[in-house]
C-alpha cells in the first residue's frame, strides 16, 4: 500500500513567481520524512505539489518530475483528482466539514469513490479509521454529533481518520500540530508512529523537537536569499541532520542561530 | 497623548464625534419615522375601505372577497418567479464564484448587477411586446402535451400575455438580487473546507456539493426570500403584461389571469374615487404586511447563519 516518492529537479511557480527551485529528494516508503525550515521557504508549497493541491491556486504550476513508485504524478494522462484520492492530506488547522456529523466526516472520502455503500461496510470503515486515529473510544457514543463539536486535537485526529479512511498510499501533513496544545500534539505524534507502519508519511513542522521525535529522515529547506526562491539545503537521516549536518546553514538553523 | 484626567465628571467627547453621532442617529430615526408614517397612512386611509359595505365600492364585494384573489395572485406570481429565478441565480452565482476565470467572473458580475439597474417599465414593455409573442409556441406545446396538469390546463392564450410570461419577467427582475447575495455567500466558504474536500479527491462539483452548498444553505434561503419580497411588490411587470380579471386559478397559460395587489392598485387608482380608493389603500396595507413579513423572515434566516458559520 505505501509507496515511495522520487522528486527530481522540481521547480514550483505561482504564476511567474518561482517559489521553490530545483528540489531533488527521495522519500522512502513506510517511513516519516520531516520538512523543516524558516517560514516562507516553500516547505508547504513543496508538500502541496506532492498531491497536486498546489495547482488549485490559479496560475500555480510546477516543472520537473514527481514519481510515485515510478509513475509520473504530473504525466499528461494523470487526473489530479485520482492523485488526491491516493495521497491523503492533513492541514495546519483542523478542518472537519462543519455541516457533517463525525460519522459522515470520516466517510466523506469513501463516499466520493463509491456512491452507494452498505451501512455495514460504512460502519466498518468508520470504526477502523477512528481506531486508527486513536479517536474511537472518545467519540463512539456520539458519532452523529457535528465534527465541529470536538476539541481542536480531536478535530485534527478526525481529519486524520478522514484521510486514512480511503487507505491512501501516502499521507501528507502540513504542520498538523501547530494549532494544538502539547497534550494533543503528543497524541498526534504517537499516532504518526503507529501510522508509519502502513503509510508513507511526509510532515511539515516548525517544531524541531517534533521533527527529531517523529521522523526517520529530515529535509531542511531555506531561502537562497532575500527575494529568491526556496530550495532544499540538505536531506538525510534525522539523527545525522540533528547531530552532524553537512551544511553550515542547517547547523545554524537547528541550533537556533538564525531563522 | 492622553488628556490629563478630566476635572468634570463627564468623559471627554470630541465635538466632531458628537456631531457625527448626532447625524447618524438622526438618519436612523428618520428611517423609522418614514416607515411609521407609511404604516399610519395606510392604516388610517385603509380602515374605511376595509369597513366599506359591498355596494359602496366599485368591486361590489366585501373587502375580504376583493383582496383575497389579489393576495393569491400576488403570492402565486412571486412564487412562479422564484421557482424560475432561484435555480438560475444559484447556477450563475456558482459559475461566477467557482468556475469562471477571474476576469470573466468580474465582467459577468457587473452585467448581472446591471440587470438590476434596468427600470421595471422597460422589463414590462419587453415582456408584453417581445417575450409574450415568443412564448406562444411553448404555450401551445404545453397545452397539447401537459394539459392534464392544472398549471397548463389551457386554453392557451394566443397573445402569450399570460401569468407565466409575467412570472418570467418577474424572474428576470429578481435574478440580480438573488445572484448577488448567493454569490457573496459562496465566496465566503472557508478555503480550508474547500481544500479539505479537494484533498480527499473531490472533483470541483463534488467539492461544491460537500462544502459550498451546505455552508451557503441559509444564505440561499435568505437571498431567495429577499427576491421574493421584491417580486411581491413589483408592479409594472404584471400590470403591463397581464390583462387581469381577478380570478383565482393556477392556470399559467390562459388569457384569464389573477391580478396582483400592486398591479391592481396601479391600474385602478386613476379611475377610482371615494371608498374605492380607501379599499385600494387597504389592499396596499395588506401588501405592506406581507412584504414586511417576508423580509423579516429573510433577515431572521440570514442571521441564523452565524451560528454555524464554520469558523471553528
Amino acid at each position: 500500500m505505501a509507496k515511495s516518492i522520487d522528486v527530481s529537479d522540481l521547480d514550483i511557480y505561482y504564476g511567474d513567481f518561482l517559489a521553490v527551485e530545483g528540489v531533488t529528494i527521495p522519500i522512502r516508503a513506510r517511513s516519516v520524512t520531516a520538512f523543516i525550515g524558516p517560514s516562507g521557504c516553500g516547505k508547504s508549497t513543496f508538500l502541496r505539489s506532492l498531491n497536486r493541491m498546489h495547482e488549485v491556486i490559479p496560475g500555480a504550476r510546477v516543472e520537473g518530475k514527481v514519481l510515485i513508485d515510478g509513475q509520473d504524478l504530473y504525466g499528461a494522462d494523470i487526473d489530479p483528482v485520482a492523485v488526491r484520492r491516493q495521497i491523503g492530506m492533513v492541514f495546519q488547522r483542523p478542518n472537519p466539514f462543519p455541516t457533517m456529523s463525525i460519522y459522515d466526516n470520516v466517510l466523506a472520502g469513501s463516499k466520493l469513490n463509491s456512491k452507494r455503500m452498505k451501512k455495514a461496510d460504512a460502519d466498518v470503515i468508520v470504526e477502523r479509521s477512528l481506531r486508527a486515529s486513536n479517536l474511537w473510544v472518545e467519540v463512539k457514543d456520539r458519532l452523529g454529533k457535528p465534527g465541529s463539536s470536538l476539541s481542536g486535537g480531536q478535530q485534527q485526529r478526525l481529519c486524520i481518520a478522514r484521510a486514512v479512511a480511503v487507505e491512501p498510499q501516502v499521507l501528507l501533513m502540513d504542520e498538523p500540530c501547530s494549532a494544538l496544545d502539547p497534550i494533543s500534539t503528543s497524541a498526534i505524534e504517537d499516532l504518526i508512529h503507529e501510522l508509519k507502519e502502513q503509510y508513507t508519511i511526509v510532515i511539515v513542522t516548525h517544531n524541531m523537537q517534533q521533527a527529531a521525535r517523529v521522523s526517520e529522515e529530515t529535509a531542511f529547506f531555506n531561502l537562497a536569499g532575500v527575494g529568491k526562491p526556496g530550495r532544499l539545503v540538505e536531506v538525510g537521516q534525522t539523527t545525522k541532520i540533528f547531530s552532524n549536518p553537512d551544511e553550515e546553514a542547517t547547523e545554524a538553523y537547528i541550533q537556533g542561530r538564525f531563522g | 497623548m492622553s488628556q490629563t484626567t478630566s476635572k468634570s465628571e463627564r468623559p471627554v467627547v470630541r465635538r466632531g464625534d458628537r456631531i457625527f453621532a448626532g447625524i447618524s442617529t438622526g438618519a436612523g430615526i428618520l428611517i423609522l419615522v418614514i416607515l411609521a408614517g407609511v404604516a399610519v397612512f395606510l392604516t388610517i386611509q385603509g380602515i374605511p375601505g376595509i369597513a366599506a359595505a359591498p355596494d359602496e365600492v366599485k368591486s361590489g364585494t366585501s373587502f375580504a372577497r376583493f383582496v383575497g384573489p389579489l393576495v393569491f395572485g400576488t403570492l402565486y406570481a412571486a412564487l412562479v418567479a422564484l421557482i424560475i429565478a432561484l435555480p438560475l441565480a444559484i447556477a450563475v452565482a456558482l459559475f461566477i464564484s467557482h468556475y469562471a476565470p477571474r476576469r470573466v467572473a468580474q465582467v459577468l458580475g457587473y452585467l448581472i448587477d446591471l440587470l438590476a439597474a434596468v427600470p421595471s417599465v422597460v422589463y414590462g414593455l419587453w415582456g408584453r411586446e417581445v417575450l409574450a409573442g415568443q412564448l406562444v409556441p411553448a404555450y401551445r406545446w404545453l397545452d397539447e402535451n401537459l394539459g392534464f396538469l392544472p398549471f397548463f390546463a389551457g386554453p392557451f392564450s394566443a397573445t402569450g400575455r399570460t401569468f407565466f410570461t409575467a412570472g418570467v419577467v418577474l424572474a428576470v427582475m429578481i435574478l440580480p438580487i438573488i445572484t448577488a447575495i448567493t454569490r457573496e455567500i459562496f465566496l465566503q466558504t472557508p478555503r480550508l473546507h474547500e481544500e479539505a474536500a479537494l484533498a480527499l479527491g473531490a472533483t470541483r462539483w463534488e467539492m461544491i456539493r460537500m462544502t459550498v452548498l451546505p455552508y451557503a444553505r441559509s444564505g440561499i434561503v435568505g437571498g431567495a426570500m429577499l427576491g421574493l419580497g421584491r417580486a411581491l411588490g413589483e408592479t409594472m411587470a404584471v400590470a403591463m403584461v397581464l390583462s387581469a380579471s381577478g380570478v383565482v386559478t393556477f392556470n399559467l397559460i390562459s388569457s384569464t389571469n389573477p391580478s396582483t395587489i400592486p398591479a391592481n392598485i396601479a391600474l385602478q387608482f386613476k379611475e377610482s374615487s371615494g371608498l374605492t380608493i380607501n379599499a385600494l389603500i387597504a389592499s396596499g396595507l395588506v401588501l405592506f404586511i406581507i412584504t414586511f413579513a417576508v423580509n423579516f423572515a429573510a433577515r431572521w434566516v440570514v442571521n441564523r447563519r452565524r451560528e454555524f458559520s464554520g469558523a471553528n
